[in-house]
């Protein structure tokens, strides 16, 4: 049977024996994935912010959407997508379907609600400390919404690698709307998908192994930057 | 205003950078097909030839037989390459396609587990076999979505002339997934599954499974290829697909279909213009 001894074996040669058709996977999963988090925190931290910071008629409402949305699974967001960019839908004329740009805007679907939420409540926690100094100062609400975004940025951090793990880790919406082809849309993820389904399960398992260390890459790189931009504060 | 131009910004960089990829090659097509062309490795292994001679980029989409019927009907692909003839014709015949025509064939075979537990081994009497897998209430595990080898089956059971449908959830296992995961969900459970030889060949997960049921003609398995209808989706590359499709039947593209070999073992045999 199966031996993890053999899988962390193969993960290895996978990394020792690096070519350049994974170097093209790897780089196209980071491609995608970070624009998509970058997109969609462009979009998530303001809205996150607005709703955490002010009181408006439907704030309730759409506060348990940002939350529910939070779950939307990856295959229906594939499939709205495609709905849209395929020929026979509203946005065919852009020809996006089964191209990195397709994965992008389906990924930044999926994680703009979680970046919206989770910014909600780092910034709700937060004006309640601040409000009243908020309203001595005078603040406009542009105003506050970037202060409040400021300060809570470190904690920000957290929720764009919340929203970077669920990107990077989805398979059913980038294998719809890309198609998983080989040298244009292949990704990490895909790849796992495509070798399992040929019974190769050492070499998707190592795959795997692979994806799981660029993770830890990316957060270690995160925290790194944190925790120099905090001493830079404090210094 | 910062914070909206960096966000128009963001996006146009975006859209661009999926652009030029997708413009890197002067011409592609796509080319919707099944999985077990493209998990058998044919594609990597006839797909080089045609792009050095042309330089059309092909790129495939490999998803079930149903799938890519739908997928080209909506016009998001030049060429259909699957494995399902009745359901081609009627692509065709809806308007969706131009023309049909076969370009090679392998066939089906019934894999089981070596305690064999229905008794089929060895046969070549398909629906034989499927009667005694009923009989017996062996797990059979199916594919269950509408792709090619699923139709396939069905047939096969139809004409055995028992409804295995109505014992799903039973031993009879619908998975409705790929070839290859229910290979792997099948094997695991000790049942016998339908497959095209390619695949199965071609599969790294075998474990101690054999074939048991092989070489009746009623598991023929024709592929054919279809030109997406340019008169129906304007996005179609019909010259280009026109192209693939002309090499993939010429002498040479069938001459490298019956080139390709796993373990010694031919997997598709041409059969162009018979």
């Amino acid at each position: 049977m199966f031996s993890f001894g053999d899988i962390m074996t193969e993960a290895l040669g996978l990394i020792l024996t690096w070519d350049r058709d994974l170097s093209e996977i790897v780089l196209l999963s980071l491609r995608v994935t970070l624009t998509a988090v970058a997109i969609a925190c462009l979009i998530g931290l303001p809205l996150g912010a607005v709703v955490g910071a002010f009181r408006f008629r439907g704030r309730g409402a759409v506060t348990v959407l940002l939350n529910a949305l939070m779950g939307l699974p990856p295959v229906v967001v594939g499939l709205f997508v495609y709905l849209m960019l395929s020929n026979a839908g509203p946005l065919g004329i852009l020809g996006l379907l089964y191209t990195p740009s397709a994965m992008i805007i389906a990924q930044t679907i999926l994680v703009t609600p979680i970046v919206a939420a989770l910014t909600k409540q780092v910034v709700e926690d937060l004006h309640g400390e601040y409000a009243e100094q908020f309203a001595s100062f005078g603040l406009t609400a542009r105003e506050r919404v970037a202060a409040l975004l400021w300060d809570a940025r470190y904690s920000l951090l957290t929720v764009a690698l919340a929203g970077f793990g669920r990107a990077v880790a989805e398979v059913g919406a980038v294998l719809i709307v890309g198609g998983n082809i080989n040298h244009v849309t292949r990704v990490m993820t895909t790849t796992i998908a495509l070798e399992t389904s040929k019974g190769n399960l050492e070499l998707a398992l190592a795959l795997g192994v692979l994806l799981l260390v660029l993770a830890v890459i990316v957060n270690a790189l995160v925290m790194a930057l944190r925790a120099s931009a905090v001493r830079a504060a404090y210094a | 205003m910062f914070r909206r131009h960096l966000l128009s910004l963001a996006l146009g960089a975006t859209l661009a950078l999926g652009t030029t990829a997708a413009q890197a090659q002067d011409e592609f097509i796509v080319v919707q097909s099944t999985t077990s062309t493209q998990n058998s490795g044919l594609f990597d292994h006839i797909l080089p030839m045609f792009e050095d001679k042309t330089g059309i980029e092909v790129r495939v989409v490999a998803v079930g037989t149903g799938q890519a019927i739908k997928n080209a009907a909506n016009g998001d692909g030049d060429v259909l390459f699957v494995h399902a003839k009745p359901a081609e014709e009627k692509f065709v015949a809806e308007g969706h396609g131009v023309s049909r025509a076969d370009v090679m064939y392998n066939d089906f075979v019934i894999v089981g587990p070596p305690s064999d537990p229905a008794g089929v081994a060895g046969m070549s009497d398909v629906v034989a076999a499927l009667t005694r897998i009923a009989e017996a209430e062996a797990p059979f595990a199916s594919r269950g979505d509408d792709s090619g080898t699923n139709k396939a089956e069905l047939r096969l059971w139809k004409e055995a002339g028992i409804d295995a449908q109505a014992a799903s959830g039973g031993w009879y296992r619908e998975t409705g997934s790929g070839m290859g995961a229910t290979l792997n969900t099948g094997t695991a459970m000790d049942a016998y599954i339908m497959t095209d030889r390619a695949t199965w060949i071609a599969f790294g997960n075998k474990g101690d499974y054999q074939i048991a049921v092989e070489g009746d003609p009623k598991m023929f398995n024709q592929y054919g290829i279809i030109l997406v209808n340019p008169e129906k989706h304007d996005n179609v590359k019909a010259e280009a697909g026109q192209a693939f499709i002309d090499w993939v039947l010429s002498d040479e593209g069938q001459a490298a279909i019956a080139g390709y070999k796993v373990d010694g073992q031919q997997l598709f045999f041409p059969n162009a213009g018979s």
